[in-house]
């Protein structure tokens, strides 16, 4: 039994493995032939006419995560201290339901509900509405559950030792929240961060359906945007040689930026079960 | 809650801190904002989906590009998608589980190498499953746009998800269990399926729902696998367009399929919505038989 045991993990540990080679097998013709360089510096992303700049999709990516992180950062940590030391207890057990429940929405329902819903009320500002701004609402919502469950989990993990001695010195409960508690969550919170901040760089169908995925670096707020990962959905159906390549080179940086994100998380919650 | 640790007692006749007052604002502020964005979000799905809800909207072939007619090879199609997928899952994933959770020193190299590999899996967006699953199954097994190809990407989806429950289900269960059954001469086998399976059941099952629920909602990777085909699928070799892309198509590439996605997406939010209900009930009814056992 152990060797089948050890067999299906050391498939299941494989998978990560097998993603990156063979996406790097897919991406090299282009990064051989392209080389990484022009991905930065071609006169724009017009594949069919070998021009392959991927940076304004790439500050479409970070555009959208920025703004969707400001936004669900703050929300997500005062919806995680409303649930452990705000709400009355029976409230804070609906709250924290609901939350998984809005963890639980597909994105494509968020894409969809952004596009019939918020996309009109931007629409005011700037027609059609789909920009920069719908999509960093619905990505916040997205993550927002994210943050809000590991700080919820971050809050509780704060020793009794902490609150107690601030009991002891006299601080009020609002004192020993804020200036005890929070700061002792502050490296689970993080995690939550980053791995939220994870889920926004990755998500495709929200930001494809929202963005208006015009392929430009957006100055405002109110500028139509692509991402990384619309342009694969958008244009994988189609591409072919080198346009098709570049595509991979696109999952395969996003696959990396991935990776060190996860290891940046896993080094915070490290140095918490240290310290 | 908080009375237990906290100080509490403001004496008599304390004023509540300015300061204290804006911060419970900013924060009941921010959980009702919450609230509200959600109950907009469901509220809406609701308020227009359900008049499209029928048994002849579930059960009836599309019409007009989907904007009349039913969904019922998009209800077909998922459900397919997601047997293949758990069918291969499940193995792999308890075998897994098993391997970290009892045969693994807890901080040996190998057992770190398959955490760390799998953490990085959980994250890896669903694009990029797709454009792998695209090469992998589709071209170089040569499976094709099929509801297999889509079921076994969406396999290596689920596969961090359901392990990390599974493994947390292991660990759970108390280590006199193991000892007692090595003390009766029980193999590990034995021990394994008579004693530690069964009392890692809630696990097992947190573990199932979680990748059935992210196996449902999954819409980018089976759209380089699976396609978009809105055909009854007649194989596992078919393409077969799921309940999720069928949504994005209306939503997105279908003037006038807005009333048909409402209806979709309240199918689909009520399908993940019932099977979290479900498996509540029941880790909760085996919790309590497995501690009765006990």
């Amino acid at each position: 039994m152990l060797t089948g045991v050890r067999f299906a993990g050391l498939l299941a540990a494989t998978i990560v493995l097998l993603i990156a080679g063979f996406l790097l097998w897919r991406a090299w013709p282009a990064l051989s032939t392209i080389g990484p360089l022009r991905f930065a510096s071609d006169d724009g992303w017009f594949p069919t006419a070998d021009r392959f700049n991927l940076l304004p999709m790439l500050w479409g990516t970070l555009a959208v995560t920025v703004g969707a992180v400001l936004i669900a950062g703050p929300m997500g940590v005062l919806s995680a201290m409303f649930c452990r030391h705000y709400a009355p207890p029976k409230l804070a057990v609906i709250y924290r339901r609901m939350i998984e429940l809005l963890a639980g929405i597909p994105s494509v329902v968020y894409g969809f509900w952004g596009l019939v819903v918020l996309a009109p009320w931007v629409a005011e500002l700037r027609p059609p509405g789909l920009n920069l701004l719908t999509g960093v609402l619905i990505l916040s919502l997205m993550i927002l559950p994210t943050v809000a469950l590991f700080a919820d989990a971050a809050l509780a993990g704060v020793s009794a030792e902490h609150t107690r001695s601030a009991a002891a010195l006299g601080l009020s409960p609002h004192a020993t929240l804020w200036r005890v508690v929070l700061p002792a969550s502050s490296s689970g919170i993080a995690t939550g961060v980053l791995l939220g901040i994870g889920r926004a760089i990755g998500e495709t169908m929200a930001v494809l359906m929202v963005c208006g995925n015009i392929v430009q670096t957006p100055t405002s707020l109110l500028d139509p945007v692509r991402t990384l990962t619309a342009n694969i959905a958008l244009e994988m159906g189609y591409a072919l040689g080198d346009h098709r390549s570049s595509l991979f080179v696109t999952g395969l940086a996003l696959l990396i930026m991935i990776a060190v994100l996860v290891g940046a998380a896993e080094w915070l919650s490290r140095g918490r079960l240290r310290g | 809650m908080v009375s237990e640790t906290y100080n509490t007692d403001r004496g008599p006749f304390k004023r509540v801190p300015a300061k204290e007052v804006f911060a419970s604002m900013v924060v009941w502020g921010a959980a009702i904002s919450v609230a509200a964005a959600f109950t907009w979000i469901v509220g809406d799905l609701l308020w227009h989906g359900l008049p499209r809800f029928s048994w002849a909207f579930l059960t009836a072939e599309p019409l007009d590009a989907g904007r009349g007619g039913g969904i019922a090879p998009m209800i077909v199609s998922s459900l397919l998608i997601l047997v293949v997928c758990l069918v291969v899952a499940i193995p792999i994933g308890l075998g897994t589980a098993v391997l970290l959770a009892e045969f693994t020193p807890d901080r040996g190299r190998f057992g770190w190498l398959v955490r760390r590999s799998l953490d990085v899996l959980a994250g890896v967006p669903s694009i990029v499953f797709g454009l792998f699953g695209g090469l992998f199954f589709v071209e170089v097994l040569g499976l094709g746009y099929s509801i297999l190809a889509g079921g076994l990407t969406l396999a290596c989806m689920v596969l961090p998800i359901f392990i990390r429950a599974a493994e947390v289900g292991f660990r759970s269960v108390d280590d006199a269990h193991r000892l007692a059954s090595a003390a009766l001469g029980m193999t590990r086998t034995t021990t394994l399926v008579k004693v530690l399976l069964p009392l890692a059941m809630p696990g097992l099952v947190v573990g199932l729902v979680l990748g059935i629920g992210r196996a449902l909602a999954e819409t980018a990777a089976l759209l380089l696998t699976s396609g978009s085909v809105d055909r009854m699928p007649e194989s596992l070799t078919d393409s077969g367009r799921a309940l999720s892309i069928h949504i994005y198509e209306l939503a997105s590439n279908i003037p006038g399929g807005q009333e048909a996605a409402y209806g979709s997406a309240v199918v689909l939010v009520m399908m993940l919505l019932g099977i979290n209900l479900i498996a509540g009930l029941i880790s909760h009814r085996l919790l309590r038989r497995g501690v009765v056992a006990v």
